[in-house]
């Protein structure tokens, strides 16, 4: 959406569609402004990627082996073909590096001939041709010549670890020997895809500098503009990359762009012409980055009366054939792996493997959904064990203010844990709906009604269970990883005298271009749709770091409205007695324009050691908990989750329409997670990688979601904010897996918990006697 | 990378039967699994097209002479709208309501569904349970086939290259039961791992007669499982009488794993939806 020039009284559509902070409007956005985008998004005139007319352009394919690992000998395009009316590219034409630059140099953008291909969906070679029916006929007449190589695909015998950590306080040892139970349990996780509803998608534009234009659907401008720089040996200002309007992201839009960006470049520059590639949904399941799998082993000591001594975590996660963003998935994983509760002693482990699969990335939640599955269901098994309820485990354990991490940090502010379990539990009645719940599974078996290794069914068709889990999530990025970014974020008085704010953080329908706005506008104290967000175009905004790590309205956001007070103040000095709102026109006109560009400082207080992983890993965390029901049919064991209850604390609720949006979607995709979301693999193949065969929920499927929004505020951010986006996803799995095991009496311990492992679960031989003891006691 | 090959659009049956006699032709009604196959991504592209959307005399859903009448291109929709549909067999517009999304039931037909003959066509297992007639045509005539002998092999049919499906007859003796129940990955939108459809007569203390049990998704056919037929033919639906018609079910299927589901959960399921049905049925 273009932004906006308007004078004060002008009246047009989009003017009419912006409400003013305080205004009363009927219906629930009263006081908050609407979606800038969100007009054009739903009359269609929004215009994505694949929406965009580059007269002349042409269209892009990738080649791509087969194998999941072999040594490429030859590429040979049939002789029987005429190539002169295509254009073929291969590694022989990249100007630069031929690596897809990120966190090391081994992803190559196309496998070189000599070169080892190590997934089956990796790029070997692009085609582009003026139409798309060339390309369908061509594509099969380029044969790759390999020599197959003995492939890896179990994480655990991989000897190739792209990353490793420890993290240990207390001694484990003495702590295990203070316990009076210790419980072990392993617990698995497979991928899981971020399925944004727009593909994947890039044009490339070449430019009479040499240069490229990239247009295209993405989180993270200026990765893009880096690989760009790398591999084509551009400068700064011959790569520029500008945002289209991004249909979701997820995660999924944070590094593979920069792939398809320097896919698309390469085909533009040979063929001298803009290049477009458009995956369709199949290519884009099958060839980009999915949530990484994991394997979680827990050993964990307590008292009799539920209390922490020792935990002993062990993590494994397949980071797929190259490394992407691996290493720092890996590492908040780790970091998260306890869970929000104190235990004087922890060691935490873990490791990430090469495979021969598609690389796996970034996805809500980066590495903490994992871990946090896996802590949550072993406090739950623990607490059946010794006969507690869940909730009063938590209370028992959960960090308070001034406790300590396994990291060593002691958690000064901003610790939210208690209040958020209490509010769960308080508005789901949580321990009443338990009682319920106990008392039908007593009675269902003494009817026999659940039914163990029989093919019988029982008197009750369905059972209800609740469940409750708990989460915490650092804000911002690991360690000293804002420290490293120095994100720049700046907020302008033009010289004619509008009000602009400028960052690379992306609208992906998370609501970037709706509160940066607004956060400006009441600081500046001036209206709302007075107030412009500037294109995402690394020619026109500076590097305010990726829009990941729900980061954004924390770091970035707390950036805008450190410059624009500065803005403010310095309005307001050269004009004394005038406030900004009244000053700035004439001030823009007497002086020109003022920009004020803001850099990111350490937060007071902040200190990490990245080698030995000491210190403060966040500088705070957001926490949430959250409740589930579910329905399990227990003829078919077909799950449906009916409600959760989702409390997060965010810091600080800039927007809560939006912020409650993202709960709502994040505990969806959580949902997902939790019961239907699989990639099966055959031989480093994902087997279902359509629409057809890989399944979301659907609105029918969606539970009933109730989010209540909690602030703690984190007091090195201007606003207080701690972020949103990742915190929901991490909770939701294990309530849903915890209330599968109040309605049916078996745990499992690997997502999806399909219908398919919980009725092998309830016909397991030993099913039936072990299963119902801690609902027995309860 | 939608290819187009040349496509046909005769406004009578015969000019239809012509070109499917004269070669390759593939037939397209509603497209929903046509125009799938289309890209070419996933076999072969039609060489040429036979477009059935102006074929008036396929239209239609009615009631005649105790039958069913359901043209070729009835679609879901339309069949979930049905009056005599909804009076008559209401495990059809269950299962017709259980397929795709509502774009996909505006367009989809039942006599796509029997030609695509995809073991997981929901509504065919109704079809088999209840003793449906397929009434085929071309240039060598017209002819029935008993749903039962349709289905030859995986996503084989008894229907000949330049034979067209005109009609659906079903069957209804009074005081036939028909129950349909499908288990699928998620609520609405999802290809089915199980789907079973059983039906009776209820002679009262001669107890059951002309009893079908037809499943989906556990071939590589809709099949009827004749052996659990057998154990319910004559019987009751008594809980001694379930458990049995249960384990031999279980014993029947040959199901596999795939990427909807394992072998193991469609044999057991199989029998547990079976012993509600007849658990319901029983009244216990």
């Amino acid at each position: 959406m273009p932004t906006r020039t308007l004078t004060p009284g002008t009246e047009t559509v989009e003017r009419a569609l912006v409400i003013d902070p305080g205004q009363r409007v009927p219906g629930r956005a009263s006081g908050f402004p609407l979606r800038r985008e969100g007009p054009a998004k739903l009359t269609g005139a929004a215009k994505y990627t694949d929406d965009l007319v580059f007269p002349g352009a042409w269209y892009g394919i990738t080649i791509r082996s087969t194998e999941a690992r072999a040594k490429l000998l030859a590429i040979e395009p049939d002789p029987d073909v005429d190539w002169s009316k295509v254009v073929l590219a291969t590694a022989a034409d990249i100007p630069g590096d031929n690596v897809v630059s990120l966190i090391k140099d081994d992803q190559p953008l196309l496998v070189p001939v000599g070169g080892e291909i190590r997934h089956h969906a990796e790029p070997v070679a692009l085609l582009a041709a003026p139409d798309r029916e060339t390309l369908r006929q061509l594509k099969g007449r380029i044969k790759l010549v390999t020599e197959a190589l003995p492939p890896v695909f179990d994480p655990e015998e991989s000897d190739h670890v792209f990353a490793q950590y420890e993290v240990s306080q207390g001694d484990v040892a003495a702590g295990f020997a203070a316990a009076d139970l210790v419980l072990e349990g392993e617990y698995r996780v497979g991928h899981q895809e971020q399925l944004y509803i727009e593909n994947q998608a890039m044009i490339a534009v070449p430019g009479e500098d040499g240069g490229i234009v990239i247009h295209g659907s993405m989180q993270c401008p200026y990765y893009i503009h880096k690989a760009l720089k790398r591999a084509l040996r551009l400068s700064s200002v011959q790569a520029r990359v500008i945002q289209e309007e991004t249909g979701g992201g997820f995660g999924g839009k944070e590094e593979y762009p920069s792939m398809l960006a320097l896919h698309a470049s390469l085909l533009a520059l040979k063929a001298r012409r803009p290049v477009r590639m458009i995956y369709e949904r199949h290519e884009d399941i099958a060839a980009t980055t999915k949530r990484h799998p994991a394997i979680v082993r827990h050993r964990t000591g307590v008292t009799k009366d539920g209390r922490l001594v020792a935990q002993d975590i062990e993590v494994v996660m397949d980071g797929g054939a190259y490394c992407t963003l691996t290493p720092v998935v890996l590492s908040r994983g780790v970091l998260h792996a306890g869970g929000p509760y104190r235990c004087p002693n922890v060691r935490l482990r873990g490791r990430a493997t090469r495979t021969n699969t598609p690389p796996n990335g970034a996805f809500r939640g980066f590495g903490a959904p994992q871990t946090e599955f896996a802590a949550e269901t072993q406090l739950n098994r623990i607490a059946e064990r010794l006969a507690i309820s869940p909730a009063d485990i938590r209370r028992r354990n959960v960090y308070r203010l001034n406790d300590t991490t396994p990291t060593g940090q002691v958690l000064r502010e901003s610790v939210a844990a208690e209040e958020v379990l209490e509010q769960a539990l308080g508005a789901s009645l949580y321990e009443r709906v338990r009682e319920r719940t106990a008392r039908d599974a007593a009675q269902r078996r003494g009817s026999g009604t659940i039914p163990a290794g029989t093919l019988r069914t029982g008197d009750d068709r369905t059972a209800t269970g609740i469940g409750l889990a708990l989460a915490w999530h650092g804000a911002g990025f690991t360690g000293s990883g804002e420290v490293h970014l120095a994100s720049v974020a700046s907020v302008e008085l033009t010289a004619d005298g509008r009000l602009r704010v400028l960052t690379a953080n992306t609208e992906m329908g998370q609501g970037t271009k709706t509160v940066f706005p607004q956060m400006v506008a009441a600081e500046l104290g001036v209206r709302v749709d007075l107030v412009e967000y500037a294109a995402q175009d690394t020619a026109e905004v500076l590097d305010s770091g990726p829009t990941v790590a729900s980061r954004t309205v924390m770091v970035v956001g707390g950036l805008t409205i450190l410059a624009a007070r500065k803005l403010k103040a310095e309005v307001e000095a050269r004009n004394p007695g005038v406030p900004f709102q009244e000053a700035y026109r004439d001030d823009a006109q007497a002086h020109g324009a003022t920009r004020i560009d803001q850099q990111f400082e350490p937060y007071p207080g902040v200190v990490f050691d990245d080698e030995t992983y000491l210190g403060d890993a966040y500088p705070a965390y957001g926490w949430a908990a959250a409740v589930a029901t579910v329905e399990v049919d227990l003829d078919t064991a077909e799950v449906q989750v009916r409600d959760v209850i989702a409390v997060d604390d965010v810091g600080k609720v800039i927007h809560p329409i939006l912020c409650e949006g993202q709960v709502e979607g994040g505990t969806l995709q959580a949902v997902g997670y939790a019961t239907i979301e699989e990639i099966k693999l055959q031989e480093g193949r994902y087997l279902n990688d359509r629409l057809a065969t890989y399944l979301i929920p659907t609105a029918l499927d969606a539970p009933h979601i109730r989010s209540i929004l909690v602030e703690a505020p984190y007091s090195g951010a201007p606003h207080g904010a701690k972020g949103v986006g990742e915190l929901p996803m991490d909770v939701a799995a294990p309530a849903v897996v915890a209330a599968i095991h109040d309605a049916t009496g078996v745990w499992i311990h690997e997502l999806p918990a399909t219908p398919e492992k919980i009725l092998a679960a309830l016909r397991a031989p030993d099913g039936g006697g072990a299963r119902r003891k801690g609902a027995a006691a309860a | 990378m939608p290819a187009e090959p040349p496509i046909d659009s005769p406004r009578r049956l015969f000019e239809a039967y012509e070109l499917l006699a004269a070669g390759s032709t593939r037939p397209i009604a509603g497209g929903t699994d046509v125009m799938v196959a289309i890209t070419g991504e996933l076999g072969p592209i039609p060489e040429r097209m036979l477009d059935l959307s102006r074929l008036e005399e396929l239209r239609g859903i009615s009631l005649e002479q105790g039958a069913l009448l359901l043209g070729a291109r009835a679609t879901y929709t339309e069949i979930r709208r049905s009056t005599v549909c909804r009076e008559h067999l209401p495990a059809l517009v269950e299962a017709a309501a259980t397929i795709g999304a509502a774009q996909i039931q505006n367009r989809g037909t039942i006599g796509g569904n029997l030609a695509n003959a995809s073991p997981a066509g929901d509504t065919l297992p109704v079809l088999l349970a209840a003793d449906a007639v397929i009434l085929v045509g071309g240039q060598r005539g017209e002819r029935e086939i008993p749903v039962a002998d349709f289905f030859l092999d995986y996503r084989k049919t008894a229907l000949a290259p330049d034979e067209l499906i005109l009609q659906v007859q079903v069957p209804l003796p009074r005081g036939r039961s028909l129950r349909f129940r499908k288990v699928g990955t998620r609520r609405a939108q999802a290809i089915s791992k199980v789907v079973m459809a059983l039906a009776w007569q209820d002679l009262g203390s001669a107890g059951w007669k002309d009893v079908r049990v037809a499943l989906g998704s556990v071939a590589a056919t809709p099949i009827r499982a004749r052996a659990t037929e057998a154990v319910l033919e004559g019987a009751g639906p008594t809980p001694e009488v379930a458990d049995r018609a249960a384990e031999t079910l279980a014993g029947e299927l040959q199901p596999i794993d795939d990427v909807r589901s394992t072998a193991e959960y469609r044999r057991a399921v199989s029998a547990r939806i079976l012993h509600r049905l007849l658990r319901d049925a029983g009244g216990w």
